[in-house]
């Protein structure tokens, strides 16, 4: 049975990877996860300085969801290329490095320097974080933006590009080929959906940052339709996140047109949940004998509809 | 280590109709909670409400042959979660992550430990009594609720040997009013060549006071924070509080994995909610 998945010339033991910003550096939960039996881990989005984020509250809980303005808060990437990559290595970890800048010169250079470091596996770009105003989704709510950030990254690295595209916008798929057009390895889709709580007694938002990024289940069927308009439009590799928590929400995005998934807030409700999720794919596999985790990806059945109108 | 169990529901105590404690059949947990450590528990299955919760462990309950059996934890009905957690029956089955956090550090005597509690931040402290038991170190425990029917398990900590000092705001039990001022007065009326440390869990503004008295009396004091978390491992950022080393600038930091015990001098006391 092959679990293993290529994003690019990036082979994977696995298709689960631990979503961006919701999994720390990875390190945090080298106590209590095997990171070595991930797919991959993508790290918390990096700028090139330390950032100390959004004041608190910075989460709130919403049906089925949570969202989320933290600001970005991080190490910046030279600490973390002297402090958490080689604790990553040391794990056995498939390192993806999530960055973010304000301008296209910030995530060239970023990618210069992740080049450079030993044990990064990829790049993702994030032009999508809805928690910043400054850069990041600017690029990523244009098309023009996206294309100039994902050709600029290309050409100074050799290492996987993969933006991160945002739900924010009317048709994702056009993003989606912006990327390719420039020379993207894969997309990974969705990040959070700009979404707002308010707490009626105070009459005060309920994050500091007013507005905040939605993420959960609340927002997978959503997920799934990007990922399957996507998979219509371009050739690329897709990595699918929005609400993944079990096995059948991991099948339903691969389905839909899904490579690889990444799982995120999941992650928080569940931290051990990893191991049961890849048993559960093996099961599925056996069930339906399938070789390769592969002949999955964009195998919707979509034959019957016709037939489905006319008899109803 | 840490430990993810779906823990049986053996007890509900039900205190009053805010405060619960609830028996969780947990031993691998049981085994290593150091005093001061808390537990994630999910209130109910499904995804909403979807989060787990922070709470401090309570007790540890032994079993028949002395080994560590289950935990308990002291909840106040304040929210969606903690209203499920109130109405929980025996039997149920609740996810249990744990043990986390970095734990209280007890002292060893002569130095004495005081504690300093307020409503349901009398949580952490069942088990660093103990530890101080176990140490031999003397031990005050200075609690203040609303009212006389809100102090609970004040008699277990009498039994660890802890001297206690009530107060309640409408004065049916110990000093009227806060707890800060018998603290104030005790630490006034102790000379400086005894050796105590403070331990404060409670309302931010009682801990906030402790600390000014604490600072002024030039007495250490550490702090166990209650901050909303996400995940309790140091994955989401959520749960941070702005933290100052002397002469550095201020930063914030995780209070799941950093905390949830600080040292009160460390943070920027005006940034805390409440
Ligand atoms: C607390 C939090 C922090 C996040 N931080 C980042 C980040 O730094 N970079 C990024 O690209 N996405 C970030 N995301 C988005 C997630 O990686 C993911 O795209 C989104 O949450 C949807 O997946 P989920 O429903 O499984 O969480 C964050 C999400 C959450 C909830």
């Amino acid at each position: 049975m092959d679990l293993s998945v290529s994003i690019g010339s990036l082979r994977l033991a696995n298709p689960l990877i631990a979503a961006s910003g919701c999994f720390g550096y990875g390190v945090e939960y080298a106590g209590a996860v095997d990171l070595a039996a991930l797919g991959a881990v993508a790290v918390k989005g990096l700028f090139l300085a330390a950032r100390e984020g959004h004041p608190p509250p910075r989460i709130v809980e919403t049906p089925s969801g949570m969202l989320n303005a933290i600001g970005l808060q991080g190490i910046g990437v030279h600490r973390f290329v002297a402090e958490r990559l080689p604790e990553l290595r040391r794990h056995g970890a498939v390192v993806i490095v999530n960055i973010c800048g304000t301008t296209i010169d910030e995530y060239v250079e970023l990618a210069r320097i992740l080049s450079d470091a030993e044990g990064v596996a990829a790049l993702e770009l994030n032009i999508s974080c809805p928690n910043i105003k400054e850069g990041g989704i600017t690029f990523g709510c244009s098309l023009t933006g996206t294309h100039a950030v994902v050709s600029a990254v290309r050409k100074v690295t050799r290492l996987p590009v993969i933006p991160k595209l945002t739900p924010n916008v009317t048709d994702v798929a056009s993003f989606a080929r912006a990327a390719e057009e420039a020379g993207a390895d894969a997309v990974s889709l969705v990040n959070t959906f700009l979404a707002m709580a308010i707490d009626v007694e105070t009459r005060r938002p309920r994050l500091s940052n007013i507005v905040g990024g939605l993420s959960g289940p609340a927002i997978r069927p959503i997920a799934v339709r990007m990922v399957y308009e996507c998979r219509q439009a371009v050739r690329l590799p897709i990595i699918g996140m929005g609400g993944i928590a079990n096995t059948t929400d991991v099948l339903e995005f691969l389905i839909a047109g899904a490579t690889a998934v990444q799982i995120g807030t999941a992650n928080f409700v569940d931290p051990l949940l990893w191991s049961g999720v890849l048993e559960g794919l093996r099961a599925y596999m056996e069930r339906h004998r399938i070789g390769a985790i592969g002949e999955l990806t964009g195998s919707l059945d979509t034959s019957r509809r016709e037939h489905a109108w006319i008899s109803s | 280590m840490l430990a993810d169990v779906d823990a049986t529901v053996l007890e509900n105590r039900r205190l009053s109709e805010h405060y619960s404690v609830l028996v969780l059949d947990a031993p691998p947990i049981a085994a290593v909670t150091q005093p001061g450590q808390f537990v994630m528990l999910k209130p109910a299955q499904g995804s909403d409400p979807l989060l787990r919760r922070p709470f401090s462990v309570f007790e540890i309950l032994r079993g028949p042959a002395g080994e560590p059996a289950a935990i308990s934890i002291l909840n106040k009905r304040a929210g969606v979660g903690t209203a499920l957690l109130y109405d929980v029956e025996p039997g149920t089955t609740i996810r249990c992550l744990g043990p986390l956090g970095k734990p209280f550090e007890a002292v060893r005597p002569p130095a004495e430990a005081w504690m300093v509690a307020g409503g349901v931040g009398l949580a952490p402290f069942v088990t660093l009594a103990t530890r101080l038991e176990e140490l031999g170190t003397p031990a005050t425990l200075f609690y203040g609720a609303r009212t006389a029917s809100e102090l609970y398990y004040v008699e277990l900590f009498e039994a660890l040997g802890v001297r206690t000092v009530l107060s309640t705001e409408d004065g049916t039990r110990g000093v009227r009013g806060r707890v800060t001022a018998p603290l104030r007065d005790t630490l006034s009326a102790t000379p400086d060549t005894t050796d105590i440390r403070l331990y404060a869990c409670g309302p931010t503004p009682m801990m906030r006071a402790v600390a000014r008295l604490a600072a002024d009396h030039r007495r250490p004091c550490d702090v166990s924070l209650e901050q909303v978390m996400g995940c309790g491992l140091g994955g989401c950022y959520s749960c941070v509080v702005l933290t100052t080393l002397p002469g550095g600038t201020p930063h914030f930091v995780r209070s799941c994995i950093e905390g949830p015990v600080f040292d009160a001098r460390h943070l920027v006391w005006e940034a805390l909610e409440g």
